[in-house]
């Protein structure tokens, strides 16, 4: 079986002024379909700008990169932003809701530019609101929101065409630790469950201990990829709840 | 088709959140169109009065006067020499098969006195034949007949205006005796009123008597026979040309007009007028329709203004867009949806308060004015396609953005 995501020699280099910086440095990954990997590294490690590049956000100056298949270092804007829309779910540290959009109208953004009939839009994002316990909600703005709630809506927006990847950077950056345990949970459950690959980037090791393999970057170069024999288990009481 | 229809609800939706800034940006399109509305109905008002005017001297009418443009080297107006006589004008109504009737005009300035009124008014002295000619009628008493025209009877017919300066209001002015130029005629009739003509000449100030008895009793020429107009009608308008140059044929060989010398005597077509009013209220429209112009111009450049600063507020919101899938053209479209849903509202505001406005002139200032829909069509489509014009930049500039630095923005 195929990794789902192939590296090879990935460079992504920019001129600032005179200079030039390279904020990857020859970078070669491969994560197979249904790993929960943890990016881990300091800011100006490279990390951010490896997420864009796995997110088809950015292209690498050097190097291939080939997703499902799909050789996508070479595609065209509108080519990523069509895989963008197939294939992966982002879910960020500041939410990145439309703040004058109701749940549900932010969850049927990415079936919008999928194409997806008006009225399956609607269907498919009451489905993901409820998958991620926010049956109730759906016409609440994300101002009338908990963080952790917000929080939740975008992985809805994030999971709703059915991506075979989701990213998510620093997903609890902004949150309290009972928010963050709870957003975890939904992310566990996503991966054990429904076998959904995710690539998440944090610096905390509290929450990079629930994936299974750990990614650590320096200077814009892996310098670890670690298995995490022991991933941490979901508190009893937070599996049950989202159960 | 679908997300045609989103991006409509998404425009909407954008513009109802920030109310009185689309109000703002559609006011330069609202005004644009409104000024174009109006000023195009006022043009075509002007036009329709001044045609109105020309067509109640009669379209089917020519007018011939004596004098040419040229007589051996001098130059001299119309009107300048007296050469149509009476026996021309009969030689015409009777050899023209183009001309209907016909009908010839002696004309003075005189003094008309009644009691102790007095007035200076035209006289004109014309044929029975007069009344159809011109086709006015009188509005009371009668014309005078044929036979009062041969045994050249003082009768008088007075127009509008030359009755509100000699007789009281509510006063009958028919049977009265007035005297014109110290002779003694009876009132046997009014004409209706025809007020002015385009070029500002009181129609109604005249007093119409039989052609013999001006010729012979009041205006007191050396020469009888001479006439100061003729005025021919045709069947119809179609007869003009032929009736033209018809007479145009007689005169000259009446008048033994050898080829390559100009004609003693000028025949004018009422028609030809008319077009030239025509022309000139059209430049008119034209040269007011391109200040309206101006303001859609202005209204646009408004639009790409407001569309520039909402694409920079909303670059956050083009980065999710742009991280969830959407395309270049899903941006670029969203953007000039909503560039042109700002406009196409404005221009139906902008519709409704030219209609508005118009008919606000026409009431106030009282000004002949006229709605024309195709006006109202092009301004609302010229509208909507500023929209497009103007919406166009900021949309692109929208759609070209790089998704990381528009996530990343604030």
């Amino acid at each position: 079986m195929p990794a789902l995501l192939e590296l090879r020699d990935v460079w992504k280099s920019y001129e600032l002024g005179t200079q030039r910086v390279d904020a990857l440095r020859g970078v070669s990954i491969d994560i197979a379909t249904g790993e929960f990997v943890a990016i881990m590294g300091a800011s100006g490690s490279g990390k951010s700008t490896f997420m864009n590049i796995v997110g088809c956000l950015d292209q690498p100056t050097r190097g291939t990169y080939r997703i499902d298949g799909q050789e996508a270092s070479a595609m065209s804007g509108d080519e990523r932003a069509s895989l963008r829309g197939d294939k992966i779910g982002f879910v960020f540290q500041g939410f990145n809701l439309l703040g004058r959009s109701t749940a549900t109208e932010n969850v049927e953004l990415p079936l919008i530019y999928a194409g997806v009939s008006f009225r399956d839009q609607r269907t498919r994002a009451r489905a993901a609101l409820a998958a991620v316990g926010l049956a109730g909600r759906e016409d609440h703005l994300p101002g009338q929101l908990s963080g952790g709630q917000q929080q939740r809506v975008a992985i809805a927006r994030a999971l709703v065409n059915n991506p075979s990847l989701l990213l998510a950077d620093e997903p609890t950056g902004n949150l309290d630790t009972q928010m963050s345990l709870e957003i975890m949970a939904i992310l566990v459950n996503l991966h054990t469950r429904h076998g959904i690959t995710i690539v998440l980037v944090t610096h905390e090791p509290d929450i990079a201990a629930y994936a299974a393999r750990h990614i650590t970057f320096r200077d814009g170069q892996v310098i670890a990829d670690d298995v995490n024999p022991n991933p941490r288990r979901l508190a009893a009481s937070v599996a049950v709840a989202q159960s | 088709m679908m997300i045609l229809w989103m991006t409509l609800v998404t425009a909407l939706r954008a513009l109802r959140r920030n109310k009185l800034r689309s109000v703002l940006t559609m006011l330069g399109i609202i005004i644009g169109v409104a000024a174009v509305i109006t000023m195009v109905s006022i043009g075509r008002g002007a036009d329709a009065a001044v045609q109105q005017q020309i067509r109640s001297l009669g379209n089917n009418l020519l007018m011939i006067v004596p004098g040419a443009t040229t007589a051996n080297g001098v130059r001299s107006g119309y009107g300048g020499a007296s050469t149509l006589t009476v026996g021309d004008a009969t030689a015409l109504a009777r050899e023209c098969s183009a001309v209907e009737n016909l009908t010839y005009i002696k004309r003075s300035l005189v003094q008309v006195i009644y009691g102790n009124e007095n007035w200076s008014t035209s006289a004109q002295g014309v044929t029975a034949s007069f009344q159809q000619v011109r086709d006015w009628p009188v509005k009371a008493g009668r014309f005078f007949d044929d036979r009062e025209e041969g045994m050249a009877a003082t009768v008088a017919v007075l127009g509008q205006t030359v009755v509100d300066h000699l007789f009281v209001p509510g006063e009958d002015p028919i049977g009265a005796a007035i005297r014109v130029k110290g002779v003694p005629f009876e009132v046997i009739g009014v004409l209706t009123s025809k007020g002015q003509t385009s070029w500002g000449q009181d129609q109604d100030d005249v007093i119409i008597m039989p052609f013999p008895t001006a010729e012979r009793r009041v205006l007191g020429t050396q020469i009888l026979g001479m006439v100061d107009m003729i005025f021919a009608a045709t069947r119809t308008v179609g007869d003009i040309s032929e009736a033209e140059s018809q007479m145009r044929s007689l005169l000259h060989e009446r008048h033994r007009i050898q080829p390559n010398v100009d004609d003693d005597f000028t025949v004018r077509n009422l028609n030809d007028i008319a077009e030239a009013s025509k022309m000139a209220s059209q430049v008119m429209t034209n040269l007011l329709l391109s200040v309206a112009s101006i303001s859609l111009l202005v209204g646009g450049i408004g639009i790409m203004n407001i569309m520039l600063v909402s694409v920079t507020e909303r670059t956050r919101e083009i980065g999710i867009r742009m991280a969830v899938g959407a395309r270049t053209r899903h941006i670029l479209i969203q953007f000039l949806v909503e560039a042109m849903v700002v406009s196409a509202i404005g221009g139906a505001m902008g519709v409704l308060l030219g209609i508005v406005a118009t008919s606000l002139i026409a009431r106030l200032a009282a000004w002949p004015t006229l709605l024309s829909p195709p006006a109202i069509a092009i301004a609302f489509t010229f509208s909507a396609g500023v929209g497009v014009l103007f919406g166009f930049y900021p949309a692109r500039r929208a759609s070209r953005l790089d998704p990381i630095t528009a996530l990343r923005s604030e």
